[in-house]
């Protein structure tokens, strides 16, 4: 098996017992001049997990062989999880009175600042896998950085989704080399989906104003350096995975985490949205 | 009525089962954190297991009812993210309870930040770590899932008695 990345991380606890300890203080969620960036920053951290753990959900009942459907149902709750926390924490910041589900549920696609890669439809299992791995790595090396954040808020909402991360990108590592290393068959459907979403996957590191003041406050990183780790982990596992990694540019499709989106977003909102939009207020 | 006192407390949450694994309580997993009061009302912090498990908010409602039920009307639950929840938190007697109730107890060291060595074995799909069959004891068991019936578990089947059987996964 390839050498994923040292998932050994043992400043991860200490770290976000200070975490706790400033939470209550934390500078930057009432920093009024970082508003709108870490606003918006921690909206496409929450959307990216949102739209595309609705978009695994979609496999519930409908998985191959029923542990993959219960992994991926699996995954998909962790992903709703950190969903919450993300949007709970935009929420706060934005301080206008509105929670984690008034986001999710009352922002019309245009606002929604999740990567296309995420909004992309299931396919078969080939392209839902290869998407997740694509997703998971660039994941599990963000929530890394973020362990680090300034922000002990985000540090610490890092440090718990990381956990569970780490999970998605081992199972779907594993995957991306049974079924690429596999049949014939499997082979040439992980490779068609490899060569569908490459061109998706670049948007993570292509940076903009949102992230470059992020990453000035300390609370992210500079997306070009999270790159190389990125690149490497992905080489190795499509090198095990005996599939070739496509000459053509990665970031051919960007604008999602700007608001620009593929129709296949609207579609999820429709059915994600639909109560609530009916039935303004609704609860049970 | 009088303030109880914190050990009366902390024996009133040992007795609030969690509601997917009854067997094991709330503090048997390790999830309330802390106790304190804030003027007169009590604060109970507690820590979720995984991010999106769906039992936290019957958790969070089940202390709640159980606290109040005992005369507690003052009471506010707070949610505490980190330090994040590890099963090494579960204690020696939950451990035992879930080995009782045919769930493998979480083997210590093995979590997924738990070092290269144990991570490069798993995903290699073979590790020196022996999770015991909870019906027979043998030692001669396999994965076949790292997902299981709920986030916290993974699917595994003894060999020998060829009982399948879930594994409370360190994390």
């Amino acid at each position: 098996m390839p050498s994923l990345p040292d998932m050994t991380t043992p400043d991860v606890v200490a770290l976000a017992e200070s975490a706790a300890a400033a939470q209550s203080h934390d500078p930057h969620v009432q920093d009024v001049d970082l508003k709108p960036a870490f606003f918006d920053w921690l909206c496409r951290m929450g959307d990216n997990t949102l739209i595309l753990g609705h978009r695994i959900s979609e496999w519930c009942g409908h998985g191959p062989a029923l542990e993959e459907d219960i992994a991926l149902a699996n995954t998909a709750l962790d992903l709703i999880g950190h969903t919450q926390m993300w949007l709970g924490l935009a929420a706060e910041v934005q301080s206008e009175g509105r929670t984690a589900d008034d986001l999710a549920f009352l922002r019309d696609a245009m606002k929604f600042r999740n990567l296309q890669l995420a909004e992309l439809p299931n396919g078969d299992m080939a392209v839902t896998l290869m998407r997740e791995f694509l997703f998971d790595a660039w994941h599990f090396h963000m929530l890394t950085a973020l362990t680090r954040s300034a922000s002990p808020r985000v540090a610490e909402i890092a440090a718990k989704a990381l956990k569970e991360v780490s999970y998605h990108l081992e199972r779907s590592s594993d995957l991306v080399v049974r079924l690429g290393d596999g049949t014939q068959e499997s082979h040439a459907r992980m490779q068609e989906a490899l060569d569908r979403l490459w061109p998706y996957s670049g948007e993570m590191f292509v940076a903009d104003a949102v992230d470059d003041a992020v990453a000035n406050a300390g609370i992210a990183p500079v997306l070009a350096d999270l790159q190389p780790a990125w690149q490497q982990t992905v080489e190795e596992v499509l090198a095990e995975a005996t599939l070739t990694r496509p000459e053509g540019r990665a970031d051919v499709h960007r604008g999602g985490k700007q608001g620009r989106h593929t129709e296949h977003l609207g579609y999820i909102l429709a059915q994600m949205q639909f109560l609530q939009r009916a039935y303004p207020g609704a609860s049970w | 009525m009088s303030t109880p006192s914190d050990a009366q407390i902390w024996d009133w949450l040992a007795e609030v089962p969690d509601p997917e694994i009854p067997v094991v309580s709330v503090t048997d997993l390790g999830i309330v954190r802390d106790i304190r009061w804030d003027g007169d009302t009590l604060v109970v912090a507690v820590t979720p297991t995984y991010s999106g498990c769906p039992a936290t908010a019957v958790i969070d409602l089940a202390i709640e009812s159980h606290l109040r039920d005992r005369g507690i009307g003052d009471l506010r639950l707070e949610r505490r993210l980190s330090p994040p929840w590890t099963t090494d938190w579960v204690t020696q007697e939950g451990r035992d309870k879930l080995r009782a109730y045919g769930i493998a107890p979480p083997v210590d060291g093995t979590a997924s930040d738990g070092g290269t060595a144990a991570r490069a074995a798993r995903l290699a799909g073979r590790s020196n770590l022996v999770i015991a069959c909870p019906r027979c004891g043998s030692g001669n068991t396999e994965r076949v899932s790292q997902f299981g019936s709920t986030p916290c578990k993974a699917s595994y089947r003894c060999k020998d008695c060829l009982e399948p059987f879930d594994y409370f996964k360190c994390h």
